[in-house]
């Protein structure tokens, strides 16, 4: 039960904000826009602390990587519950082009050089919809990966995972240790009250760079470029059944 | 106003007003709302009153993290799954 758990978290753009493409079609934009934690993160750290409220692990490491805005998401990972960050400093053109290849690589030196048993993330974040970090991580290290989780116990010395599958549900037992991404339906997350925002003020935050951990962070994709999706033509109303045979023969569909 | 309620209220202010940054109708709307709920009993003494308004506060915050989280929950379900599950 020495046991550590990594969890990444991810700053993104706010899930109720409407998203507009820059004027000059390189990407979103994000300057002044309210950003949060990936929800999916957040479903991510909810499950590392009540794991160790379980008294199954020790210690819950919060990590970010990015700029220095990427702190306050890993303060609200502390308020959550989590006993201490690690800020993994990204920044400017590296950080545009960090993707899941180099998360996992960073993840990856960082469970070893943390000596983490399990690393838990969430399955995709909302802003580019990878879906490939926690797979990439596991790969990177060799360890079993339970993703798309909507249910995690602890089954002797394994884990037992539930998870949501298309066309149901599927239960796998894993070794430790191993990488978990999280699903919607895997817990509620708490949220992160005033008092324990306050408390999480004299929690821990490391920073560290990728060099430090001997990570290469240059991508070999290139965004070429970025639109809004089509907008949708407006419907149109028929009256009768003899209108609608009428309207699908014109547009010569039938 | 008796003493020792009175850092339980200003905690409770507190507490509302930092979840209200992220009401639907907008966080200005709220806070609104919530000053004026807060003057309309700013003349109450019983300890007992006291205690109740404080309780209904507290309600208040927990319905507010419901709304919040259930909003969040039914966009994310809307987005990334299929509406028959």
């Amino acid at each position: 039960m020495s046991a550590r758990v990594l969890v990444g978290v991810k700053r993104v753009i706010d899930y109720a904000v409407k998203i507009r493409v820059k004027p000059d079609h390189t990407g979103v934009v994000t300057d002044g826009v309210k950003h949060s934690m990936n929800p999916f993160c957040e479903i991510a750290v909810e499950e590392a602390v009540k794991l160790k409220e379980k008294k199954l692990f020790k210690e819950v490491v919060a990590v970010s990587c990015g700029p220095q805005q990427a702190q306050e998401t890993i303060r609200t990972a502390l308020a959550m519950g989590a006993d201490r960050g690690i800020h993994v400093e990204v920044s400017g053109k590296d950080y545009e082009a960090l993707g899941p290849l180099q998360v996992s690589k960073i993840l990856a030196a960082l469970a070893k050089k943390e000596e983490a048993n399990l690393i838990i993330l969430g399955k995709q974040a909302i802003d580019d919809d990878c879906n490939q970090t926690g797979q990439m991580t596991a790969a990177l290290l060799d360890w079993p990966q339970g993703t798309f989780a909507s249910e995690v116990t602890m089954d002797g010395e394994k884990l037992k995972v539930v998870r949501e599958i298309d066309g149901g549900l599927e239960t796998i037992k894993i070794k430790m240790p191993a990488v978990l991404t999280a699903d919607l339906r895997l817990n509620t997350p708490r949220y992160a009250t005033l008092p324990n925002i306050m408390k999480a003020k004299k929690k821990k935050i490391t920073t560290v760079k990728p060099g430090d951990l001997g990570v290469d962070v240059s991508s070999r994709l290139e965004v070429l470029n970025v639109e809004e999706p089509p907008q949708r033509q407006a419907g149109v109303k028929v009256e009768t059944v003899d209108d609608l045979v009428g309207k699908l023969r014109e547009a010569g569909k039938i | 106003m008796a003493n020792p309620l009175r850092g339980e209220v200003v905690r409770l202010y507190k507490t509302l007003l930092f979840l209200g940054r992220e009401y639907p109708k907008g966080a200005d709307y709220f806070k609104d709302r919530l000053r004026a709920a807060f003057a309309k009993n700013r003349d109450m003494k019983d300890p007992e009153k006291i205690k109740e308004l404080i309780s209904r506060g507290e309600f208040v915050v927990k319905e507010l993290e419901a709304l919040y989280y259930l909003r969040k929950y039914r966009a994310l379900k809307k987005r990334y799954y299929d509406i028959d599950e």
